[in-house]
């Protein structure tokens, strides 16, 4: 007879028993996010993979960087099965920015593998090919969500996100738009835990992912740097930096913080260390879809930022001083905490009393 | 993997397509004699291109930090770094005291962390208890019964037991070091904020905020970090000694002409000015020595020297070549000449075009260092890092902080006693040859250094707070013409930023980082890269036959260089013939 623990009534079967996560990191990218993702505690890499989390599917993972086999068609075998309908359900992350392939007539911007004609396959070719079979889409970090560094201006390559590739109205085959993860690079625990969203959904444990309008999980992406930043109060103060290393706010210095969509200040970079403006590195943007040209130069005061800093600037004094005299009074113990034989704090004693007192 | 044979003859080509456990998109392709177990011929080839250098001339010369860090995912921070070294040069600013420790603990966590994770989570993997089995089973039964001498320290009583522990995901060692590479870290991310761009380094400085707190959180992480060095040393020594006494003759996997080069790492701010003036003195203060190394003697510390030698050749990449075009700068600072090939003289035109073997195969062009004593165009390489930075650092002997010791012959690193380990010293040789084991090994040393300088950093950065010189950044202004050169260490090993001026704006800016050297392909002469060069000719000891062969040699060799390929590679190994399908590929989820 199996022992099953009481508790296990507790734990549902999960709606699909296994999932394959295929991760495609070669668009035009720096594979910071693969990186990122081994930095992510909530939850880790290998809790997902070692099936450390209740409810979950099993989780076939898929990743050319930390992937058992030596590579080639050892490890694209699952990628071709994919295409073929022999690996179901798969989802697809795709890491790097899309390059336009049709601006030229030969070669490629970006490939893995190797075709029958013996020429490389371009990552486009790979994404038209698996994308129609995938449970979901998911573009990791900035480049994939929007373009980000790769298509900045002046670029020879025509790159794009996913987005722009696929159409803004791309949907999953059961129904989900693509859900961008923007971070230069992605935060470690935002993406893991979006992953772990995802995978809820499939198992049916979770309702569809709640996206804005720009495809980014809504509880991630909704405030600004500025209303998670712990600089907000010198900004409500009008007490601005004006040399980097300073530890009051440095929007005047170049931080978009006040308008960027971002959650980094608040939750840190990893383990609640680190971060951005909170830790003295002006906000680039680089969350937003307008990254990074909408930001450049880097290092000089956001236009919008000369006047709202102006504007907060007549209250932010005033309050300052106000609180600098409450705070000195703050800052004075009461008067009846002294040594001597008089009791001075309000207290009347029958049953006891210095005669040394007055 | 996918091979293919032609009939009747005894080489078989075959492909790694993309090669797995790296950064980026690298393919290998081979022609391998399984009589003679060799590898007969090799190529090299990057299937990424993204035009780093197009997209930033006419951009603000102060933002080229925060756009090259995006260059690479796993060492951004040092291409970021690197960028301030020549932004502070061209913009004529010493940052102060203060900065320069911050970067440098910054830094050194960097170099923890990356060789930790590419150590022990993907190169290890090569040599875990699953693949030893399926590649050398007589090597695992052999390990099986092979004590490790230092069992005592890293508690793993044979050498299977150990490579047991490497397996992926599950193995105890191989999560270990995941969890001390988020340790690591976090480390970086106090110095630096982010990783792996980082948010708070600035041309002049940076912007972290100097405290006690700071200082402390940085300092019982590295704590943690020394006591993890001290068991890993002698972990690696016994798994990498075993494989030369497993299997003899393994000495020449990946064995190369010794011909190393770094560019130095962690600048000492009481002699570095940024002035290229200066550079030849405050290079050799580094923390790190500068140098080439050619067949194993020292031809040169000098940056200014290393600088003036650096040449651009296209060979078998898909670039128009620039002859004849602009030339940006003919003198150096100095006054020295500066050869049309240097790259603050390259202009980057790609062409894009099918894949020829025979012909062009890459998106990296061929850096070489030209040795004005032979007239040589040197194929360096960085010996994935840190066996370089070790071999040039111990052969200067110019390295003595206390912490560590440049002998002329060796390392001696020094760790201060820890929560279950006492002081131990730890000393690293120079090794007889340049190949895959003693790239690993080297590795894992570097790692130890960085842990015994970021020490020596932490006393200083304490001392500039105490003294209270908290100021870490300086003013400058972007002059209408200049030029900027910076020399820093990627964790992979050389790394240089070029960068020209015109009327305030990059007029020209050229990063190469350590994989176009390693990386890259056939040059203009016909010389093969180092990665083609270390693996043609190498022997094979994998057990299996061409039908399972797994080409563990072939990968332990590629990966003992750290490749990492935001810049792009493939190999290939093979003359062209008429192929055939040997086997059908795997298919299906391992895991």
């Amino acid at each position: 007879m199996t022992l099953i623990p009481h508790g296990r009534s507790t734990q549902p079967e999960p709606a699909i028993p296994a999932i394959n996560v295929l991760w495609i990191t070669q668009g035009l990218s720096c594979d910071g996010d693969t990186v990122a993702i081994t930095a992510a505690t909530q939850p880790s890499l290998e809790e997902i993979v070692l099936g450390a989390i209740p409810g979950l599917p099993k989780v076939n993972l898929f990743h050319p960087v930390l992937a058992y086999e030596q590579g080639g068609e050892d490890f694209l075998g699952a990628f071709r099965a994919a295409i073929r309908g022999d690996l179901e359900p798969y989802l697809l992350v795709v890491e790097g920015s899309i390059p336009n392939e049709k601006i030229k007539t030969e070669g490629y911007w970006a490939a893995f593998g190797q075709g029958s004609d013996g020429q490389p396959i371009t990552t486009c070719q790979w994404i038209d090919d698996l994308a129609p079979g995938a449970q979901a889409l998911i573009a990791i970090g900035t480049c994939a969500a929007y373009g980000g560094i790769h298509a900045m201006s002046g670029n020879p390559t025509g790159a794009m996100g996913l987005r722009d590739y696929l159409g803004r109205e791309w949907q999953s085959k059961i129904g989900i738009p693509i859900v961008n993860m923007p971070g230069c690079p992605v935060q470690p625990d935002n993406f893991m835990e979006t992953l772990l969203y995802l995978l809820y959904q499939l198992a049916g444990r979770a309702p569809m992912i709640p996206l804005d309008a720009e495809g980014r999980p809504t509880w991630l992406f909704s405030a600004t740097v500025h209303e998670g930043c712990d600089r907000g109060g010198y900004y409500e103060q009008a007490d601005f930096a004006e040399s980097y290393g300073s530890p009051k706010c440095i929007v005047k210095l170049g931080c978009w913080g006040p308008v960027v969509q971002c959650n980094v200040p608040k939750r840190g970079w990893m383990a609640g260390i680190g971060g951005c403006p909170n830790v003295g590195g002006v906000c680039i943007g680089c969350t937003m879809p307008g990254f990074p040209d909408k930001f450049m130069p880097f290092m000089n005061e956001p236009p919008g930022a000369i006047m709202s800093s102006a504007a907060v600037g007549m209250y932010g004094r005033t309050v300052r001083a106000l609180r600098s005299f409450t705070r000195m009074s703050l800052n004075r113990e009461p008067d009846w905490r002294a040594p001597g034989p008089e009791l001075r704090t309000g207290y009347e004693p029958t049953s006891y009393r210095n005669e040394d007192a007055k | 993997m996918s091979d293919s044979a032609s009939p009747g003859k005894q080489l078989v080509e075959m492909s790694w397509d993309p090669i797995t456990r790296i950064v980026g998109s690298l393919g290998i392709y081979t022609k391998i004699d399984f009589e003679e177990r060799r590898v007969v011929e090799c190529h090299s080839t990057s299937s990424i291109f993204r035009g780093y250098s197009i997209f930033m001339k006419g951009k603000d010369p102060r933002d080229a930090h925060f756009i090259t860090s995006r260059i690479c995912g796993i060492c951004g921070d040092n291409h970021a770094t690197c960028a301030n070294y020549a932004q502070n040069m061209a913009f004529g600013v010493k940052p102060p005291a203060m900065a320069e420790w911050i970067v440098n603990l910054g830094e050194a966590a960097e170099y923890m962390f990356d060789h930790n994770i590419f150590q022990d989570n993907l190169v290890g993997v090569d040599f875990c208890e699953k693949m030893v089995r399926e590649t050398n089973p007589g090597v695992l039964e052999l390990a099986e019964h092979t004590e490790a001498p230092g069992q005592r320290v890293h508690g793993f009583r044979t050498i299977a037991d150990i490579m047991r522990s490497l397996n992926p995901f599950e193995g105890s060692f191989y999560k270990e070091a995941l969890h001390m590479s988020r340790v690591a870290r976090e480390m970086f991310c106090l110095m630096e904020g982010r990783h792996v761009h980082p948010s708070t380094l600035y041309p002049g400085g940076v912007g972290t905020v100097p405290s006690q707190q700071l200082f402390t959180d940085y300092l019982l992480r590295l704590l943690k970090y020394v006591e993890f060095m001290k068991k890993v040393v002698p972990l690696h020594d016994d798994l990498f000694d075993f494989f030369y006494q497993a299997l003899p003759g393994y000495e020449n996997v990946g064995r190369r002409r010794i011909l190393l080069g770094c560019w130095g790492a962690f600048q000492d701010p009481s002699v570095c000015d940024f002035r290229y003036e200066n550079m030849s003195h405050f290079g050799r203060k580094m923390f790190v020595t500068p140098g080439i190394v050619v067949d194993g003697k020292l031809v040169t510390t000098d940056l200014v020297e290393i600088n003036l030698g650096m040449r651009i050749l296209l060979g078998s990449s898909f670039y128009d070549d620039w002859a004849g075009g602009e030339q940006f700068v003919t003198r150096d600072p100095l006054g020295n000449p500066v050869d049309p090939r240097h790259p603050w003289n390259q202009t980057t035109t790609p062409r894009p075009q099918k894949r020829d073997f025979k012909d062009k195969y890459t998106w990296v062009m061929a850096p070489r260092w030209f040795d004005q004593r032979t007239g040589e165009h040197l194929a360096l390489d960085s010996g994935g890092g840190a066996l370089a930075r070790c071999w040039v650092t111990a052969l200067a002997g110019v390295v003595d902080f206390g912490y560590v010791k440049a002998t002329g012959h060796s390392l001696k690193i020094y760790l201060p006693k820890t929560v279950n380990l006492p002081e131990t010293e730890l000393e690293w040789r120079i090794p007889e040859w340049s190949n895959a084991l003693e790239r690993n090994r080297a590795r894992t040393y570097f790692q130890a250094y960085a842990a015994a300088a970021a020490l020596y950093f932490i006393d200083r950065a304490f001392e500039e707070l105490h003294a209270g010189r908290t100021t870490t950044w300086h003013d400058f202004k972007v002059p209408d013409e200049g030029v900027g050169c910076g020399f820093h260490e990627a964790v992979r090993g050389i790394l240089s930023h070029h960068m020209v001026i015109r009327g305030g704006k990059i007029a020209n800016y050229h990063p190469y980082p350590p994989t176009p050297w390693n990386a890259s392909p056939r040059d203009s002469f016909g010389t093969p890269g180092p990665y083609e060069d270390a693996v043609q000719g190498m022997p094979l000891f994998e057990e299996n036959g061409r039908d399972k062969f797994k080409g563990v040699d072939i990968m332990r060799t590629v990966r003992s260089f750290d490749p990492c390929l935001p810049c792009g590679v493939h190999m290939y190994l093979g003359g062209g013939k008429e192929l055939l399908l040997q086997h059908a590929p795997r298919f299906g989820a391992s895991r």
